[in-house]
Parts: C-alpha cells; structure tokens; sequence
C-alpha cells in the first residue's frame, strides 16, 4: 500500500537502485543467507498485528502499535545511500521518520548514554531460525550511541518506494543509519531499549575483530579480509559488463553532517 | 570384483561429452549474465558461480580414488577431464575477478594479492594448477614416470587452498560452505588412511586366506 510522506532535504540527486534489486537482493539472514532468500522466504511473515516495546532508562516507557506510529509521526521521503560490508552499495528511497522523535516521545533518562534495538524470533514464520544450520544467535540485535540515534539522518523506516516496507526489506519497522554499514540498520524491530552501557551489536558479538560497534563507513580501514576502498553499485552494469567500481566515501558521504560526532576518536580502533 | 565400466569403444566420446557437459554450466551463466538473469550483482554471481565451480570438479577428482577402491567403480578414465575443467573454471574465475569485478586496477589488484589471505590462497591454487594442467598429457606421464605421480599429489594442497580460499571470503560459514568443507576434509582424510584399507582388502580376498592368517595372529 501506498504511504504518505512529505518531501525532506535528505534526498540525494544520485539515482535510485531499481526497486526490483532494491527487494530481490537483502541479507536478511533471518530468511536465509543467499540475497533472493528473503524475498523468497518471507511470504509467511506477520506483520500485523506488531507493537514496538520503548523503555530502559526512559520517564515513559511505552508499547507502541505501529498503526500508532504510522498515524503519529510524519512521514518523510529520505534518498539515501546504503553501503553492505561486503563492498557494494545502493541508492534508497526510504519512507520513514527521525528515531529522535520516537525518543522524545519516550522521554530518555539522564544517565541514558545508549539505544539497544532488538528484531523478532518467530522461527515458524523465519525459516533461517530453525534448522542446522543457523549462522548466528537469534534475536539480531543492534545498538547506537544516543547522539547518534538523535542524529537527524537516523530514521526509523517504514516504506520504500513510496509503499509500505516488504517483508524482506524488514517490515513493518526497521532502521536506516546512513553512514554506517547496512548491517547496523536491525529489521523488523520489536524492542527498543535505553540503556547507560554500550549494548551487544550481532556481527561484532560474533566476530569483534571484524566487525565494529561503531561500523562507519570507512574507505580506510578495511575489513581484516577484503578491502574496503571501493564499491560496486548495484544495478549500474548492463549484464555482466560496465558495472565498474566506484570510490568508497568516508561516513559513505556523509561526513559534513556527522563527522563530528566522532571528532578526537581514534576511528581505526573504534572501527 | 568385476568393476562395471563402459564399453572401451565408448570411452574417448563418454570423456568428450563430460567436457562438454562440463563446460555448460559456466557457459549458461555467461549467457544468463549478458541478459540479465543473474540477479542485482551479476559480476558477483558469476565469479562466484566460476568458483564453486572448480571447487566441484576438483573433489570429483579426488573422488575418483575412493570410489574405484571402495565401491569397485573405475572412472579413472574421467579423472584427467574432471581435473582439466577445474583447471578451466579456476582461470576463468580469475579472469572474471581480474576484469569485471576489478576493472584491471592494478594497484587494487596487487593490494588485494598481498594483504588478504584468502585472495593469497586463490593464487596459490591457480599456480599450483599450472603445472598440473601442462601435464595432464600421456607424453608427460610416460616421460615423469614416477614423478608424475609425486607432482600430481600437489592437487591435495590446492583442494584444501581452494576450500579455505572459499570459506575466508565469506561473512559467515552458512551449510553451503560447510558441505564443501566437510567434503574435501573426508577426500583428503581418506588418502591418509587410504593403506590401512587397501591391506585389509588384500588381506581379505578369497585367494589371500593363507596370507591373511598369519597377519591376523600377529594381532593387527
């Protein structure tokens, strides 16, 4: 269905990736861990009815509907980047809405230094949660520091294309994080939650030496194993040919707005 | 044991028609990747799929060994082509990685070369293929002799080169990966007991009894 969103600054003049690769070609590992497995398996998903738990170190912790969300928040159109640690990238255009206004809403604590966010286990709707072979712990989690989760480029999605989110691209509810690399923005979230200590992240849970907290996009350090200098953009080939690489941006682009953030750290260490 | 094989008329068209089917699934790849049939990331798919492969080809040619030994199945005939379409998919494979996926940047190339692990272990597969495919021709055999013999356990380092080389360049080890692990652990684990199994078969054929005895009183 189609979703209303009003026009934002944050629409990038770099043409968006055909909505056909946009929803064929997802790590969404909760539906298998080939790209097409999401869409192909995702068919079953429920998302609806869906609640969102707010709390933690917040004045009113709260269970969201996420009619409610869609009803409360203005819904803004954001043309952004997305950059995967595997070195390819796309151009998104999202339906969502600043997380900082979900916060507000919630009213965080003082002593709140952190956001952990979680994503649904329903193994009998998510076939990469069942069986053998399942190539991490379940629920994903993610976390963000609370500058920024309040940054104004972080959103939380709710559609793409000017529709209502697919289930493989992490419906009903999923966040977008720009700068950093696609596996920090968590999908079909079910719990939000405020805490004071950094909180566990899935990928650096599993594998800390390659895969940071902070996970900005950065040309300069590469992944232990591959390089993280280049990309290719998905969709910019015609077949098998003139898909060139194209050079990796520090913060993927988006350094003017939120390089500061990270001003006096040491970014080949908090990788 | 009589081991069923084909009639030898038939040999040199059946070993003609594997390097025909062989090639096909690369060449249906290529084909799907002009037009547009293999998905988002073609350059990427087709890599992949020129890898996986070679990775294939090499342990059904490790499995031509046990298979003669343990089912009384004699495909040795096959080996030399399954061992040459590995060869031929490990170079296209590189070729890919080299120009579609690379672009010929050289100084991309060489940093990829001398800092990552996996890419090290790719190339040290394709080099140590060469020699293995220059002499995969009777003249060879018959001039190297025993030699032959002793260059070509080289293909037990590049099964293990090209497995790892495989599952390094993944985000994570899905069941996919682990079944080629899995098998190229057995194929080359098999080789190590490999005697142990052959001296029971002697020693338990039927015109071997006598010999058998005293072996088993020796409590082996």
């Amino acid at each position: 269905a189609a979703i209303a969103a009003k026009p934002s600054q944050y629409v990038l003049t770099e043409k968006p990736t055909d909505k056909q690769d946009v929803t064929t070609y997802n790590n969404f590992y909760e539906f298998g861990t080939d790209k097409i497995d999401p869409i192909n398996n995702s068919g079953a998903f429920q998302t609806r009815p869906w609640t969102i738990e707010v709390g933690g170190l917040v004045a009113k912790p709260q269970v969201i509907d996420i009619e409610t969300i869609l009803k409360d928040f203005p819904m803004e159109e954001r043309v952004y980047r997305m950059r995967c640690v595997e070195a390819w990238s796309m151009v998104i255009p999202w339906v969502g809405f600043p997380l900082a206004s979900l916060l507000d809403r919630v009213e965080p604590l003082g002593s709140a230094k952190y956001v952990a966010f979680e994503t649904v286990v329903r193994p009998d709707e998510m076939p990469g949660q069942r069986g053998l072979f399942q190539p991490m712990k379940w629920p994903y989690v993610e976390g963000l520091r609370l500058d920024e989760a309040r940054h104004p480029l972080t959103i939380l999605a709710t559609g793409l294309y000017g529709e209502t989110l697919p289930n493989q691209n992490g419906a009903p509810l999923r966040l977008v994080v720009p700068w950093k690399y696609g596996f920090k923005g968590i999908k079909s979230i079910v719990r939000i939650t405020l805490t004071e200590k950094e909180p566990p992240a899935s990928w650096n849970v599993m594998q800390p030496s390659e895969y940071g907290f902070y996970a900005n996009v950065n040309p300069a350090v590469d992944h232990p194993r591959w390089s993280q200098a280049t990309e290719r953009r998905i969709g910019e080939s015609s077949g098998l040919f003139g898909g060139a690489r194209m050079k990796t941006l520090p913060f993927n682009g988006y350094a003017d707005e939120v390089a500061g953030l990270y001003a006096g750290m040491d970014l080949t260490k908090f990788y | 044991m009589v081991m069923p094989s084909l009639p030898a008329r038939y040999k040199p068209a059946s070993v003609w028609a594997l390097y025909a089917i062989g090639l096909l699934p690369g060449l249906y790849a290529f084909y799907l990747g002009i037009f547009g049939g293999l998905g988002a990331d073609p350059v990427r798919a087709f890599e992949h799929l020129l890898g996986l492969w070679a990775l294939r080809f090499l342990c059904l040619g490790l499995a031509v060994t046990p298979i003669r030994d343990l089912l009384g199945v004699n495909l040795i005939s096959y080996r030399r082509a399954l061992g040459l379409l590995a060869f031929y998919y490990v170079l296209a494979h590189f070729a890919v990685y080299l120009t579609l996926d690379r672009g010929l940047i050289l100084s991309s190339i060489a940093g990829d070369i001398l800092k990552r692990p996996y890419i090290m272990l790719g190339m040290a597969g394709l080099l140590m293929l060469i020699p293995l495919a220059a002499t995969s021709n009777r003249w060879s055999i018959r001039r190297l002799g025993q030699r032959w013999n002793r260059l070509h356990k080289l293909v037990y380092a590049i099964a293990a080169a090209a497995v790892l080389h495989y599952a390094l360049s993944l985000k994570a080890i899905t069941a996919e990966p682990a079944f080629y692990i899995a098998v190229v652990i057995v194929l080359l684990a098999y080789r190590l007991v490999r005697p142990k199994i052959m001296g029971w078969k002697r020693a338990s054929k039927p015109g071997n009894r006598a010999v058998r005895a005293p072996v088993a009183s020796t409590g082996d």
